[in-house]
């Protein structure tokens, strides 16, 4: 693992470095192969990462880089092959690719399903619904059901319930991978606006850089096939950035050509 | 709330207000004649027809009878007592052997969705029984039985039992991936997961073959009460029976008549209402 030589002013320290913080997210020696026989894939080969309390990790990488692999790990949704990997007891929250709300449910309580199974009181359950619904702007439709709201408003529900667990980490698959680009954009804000509220870490994949530099403190490239950290790159750009600006893009610039060179090493 | 809209705040709702689908306002009265127009519609082209071929003195009228004749017979016989009784204690078989085929073509599902040894063991076989026609097992169910209840019951149920066992295990078996993982994520265990996620999702095809199955035990009620006479138990597929006997064409017909409106009236009522409200529900109608 190498730490990246960009120049300092773009990239300066990583987001709180005080040693004392125990990490929010530990993963340590972690291998993991999917398939048998023949068509063994060997997904993840000695992976390390930590993510520190509060910090918004951006984990990109081409194809077959295991991304997704790992964060279905994380979620305990996967079996562990080898390796340790530690959370804050709480459990974890996920947002995956494809809106995964239950269609039987209105979006109040697909908000609230995590809610009923730990048991929480009914009254309790209700106002918090309120707050996270608010949260996301979806206050107002809260007795739709989910395939009466456009693909952006259906991401925003995944998220309040996942935000409903009440995790200390938020696990984001590619979230706003399948959305155009304006919905994109405005989710890009919403999500940074909802982080700085709540305090919470997220672990977020993408394969498009600009997203990357766009919201992580730091941006970890992974490698392909199979899936080890080749490059760290902390990001300390003040926020909110713009994708248009001078220096998110010399940032983009710099771990897309590292990018190219891992995809090249392959052809 | 009286917070100033950012532009954030507004970009959301410009966006979500172009997304959104609008909701359907039309009336109710509306809805039912649009539905209702083309089956009346049909139903008066059979009554054409079959008084065509009446007319055309094919059949002599005792032994087809026009329709006004059936349908007379018919105001006549609903008037009768012992009308009711018929089709109460048909509609009580009806019942009963449909909700203890529920019961184990449920628990028969359920089982095998779960183990995959069953599902090699039995799988194949629930789906030869449901094609094999279920006349077929009355003489042996008579041998079984007797001519009692009970040989009734048992074809009515192995008729309908493997359809809905059948709907149950492609529900399950078809249940997006991405629900279960997420119904993981959010700390669904045991039976919580089976509550909340597994069933709710296996649903709509869980209806289908509720309704399959309803289809099959009709049928095979029907043919049992035509071979399995009971004395004291006079029902429809006895006066079915009896009328031919008596070549009592506008009685029989007017019975049929019956038999058909049953089965439709559940098939559609029921079964038609319920499915369509899990289509709106979960946004499964195609509007055309």
């Amino acid at each position: 693992m190498t730490v990246s030589t960009l120049s300092a002013q773009d990239l300066g320290a990583s987001a709180g470095e005080s040693p004392a913080a125990a990490p929010a997210i530990r993963v340590e020696h972690l291998w993991k192969t999917y398939g048998n026989g023949r068509s063994e894939v060997l997904a993840l080969a000695d992976f390390s990462l930590d993510v520190l309390p509060g910090e918004f990790v951006c984990l990109l990488g081409a194809s077959g880089c295991g991304k997704t692999t790992l964060l279905n790990l994380i979620a305990g949704i996967y079996h562990i092959d080898r390796g340790s990997i530690t959370t804050d007891g709480r459990g974890v929250g996920m947002v995956f690719q494809e809106p995964a709300l239950f269609p039987w449910l209105t979006v109040r309580r697909n908000v609230e399903t995590s809610m009923r199974f730990r048991r929480l009181h009914k009254h309790g359950r209700r106002q918090r619904v309120d707050e996270l619904l608010h949260l996301v702007h979806l206050y107002d439709f809260g007795d739709r059901r989910p395939h009466e709201l456009s693909g952006g408003m259906q991401q925003r529900a995944t998220l309040a319930r996942a935000l409903a667990q009440d995790a200390e980490v938020l696990l984001m698959d590619e979230p706003f991978g399948s959305l155009d680009a304006m919905t994109r954009g405005i989710l890009q804000d919403e999500l940074e606006r909802i982080w700085r509220a709540t305090e919470v870490t997220v672990l977020f994949v993408t394969h498009d850089v600009s997203e990357a530099v766009r919201l992580g403190d730091r941006v970890v490239l992974l490698s392909s096939r199979p899936g080890r950290v080749i490059e760290e790159f902390p990001i300390s750009l003040p926020r909110p950035r713009h994708t248009d600006s001078a220096e998110v893009n010399e940032a983009v610039h710099a771990i897309t050509e590292r990018l190219r060179d891992e995809v090249r090493r392959h052809g | 709330m009286a917070e100033p809209i950012s532009p954030l705040d507004q970009d959301i709702r410009g966006v979500d207000a172009l997304d959104i689908p609008r909701r359907d306002r039309r009336s109710l009265a509306l809805a039912v004649w649009r539905s209702l127009w083309p089956k009346l519609a049909a139903v008066a082209l059979v009554l054409v027809i079959w008084e065509l071929v009446v007319l055309s003195g094919w059949k002599p009228t005792y032994v087809l009878p026009p329709p006004y004749v059936v349908f007379g017979r018919l105001g006549e016989l609903i008037t009768t007592a012992d009308f009711w009784k018929a089709v109460a204690i048909t509609m009580q078989r009806a019942l009963f052997g449909f909700a203890l085929a529920i019961s184990l073509g449920t628990i028969l599902g359920l089982a095998v969705s779960q183990s995959s040894i069953l599902r090699r063991a039995v799988g194949s076989m629930i789906t030869g029984l449901q094609s094999m026609p279920s006349i077929v097992w009355f003489p042996f169910a008579i041998l079984l039985f007797g001519l009692t209840e009970g040989a009734i019951l048992f074809v009515v149920v192995l008729g309908a039992a493997p359809a809905i066992a059948n709907g149950l295990i492609s529900g399950i078996d078809n249940i997006p991936p991405i629900l279960l993982r997420a119904g993981q994520v959010l700390g669904a265990r045991g039976l919580n997961s089976w509550r909340h996620v597994v069933l709710p999702a296996a649903l709509p095809a869980y209806v289908a073959g509720l309704k399959q199955g309803w289809a099959f035990a009709w049928r095979s009620l029907m043919a049992g009460e035509l071979l399995v006479i009971i004395a004291s138990r006079p029902s429809i597929g006895v006066r079915l029976q009896f009328a031919r006997e008596l070549s009592d064409s506008a009685g029989l017909m007017a019975m049929m008549i019956v038999v058909l409106a049953v089965g439709l009236i559940v098939d559609g009522a029921v079964f038609g209402n319920i499915e369509r409200w899990i289509r709106r529900n979960r946004g499964l109608e195609v509007s055309r």
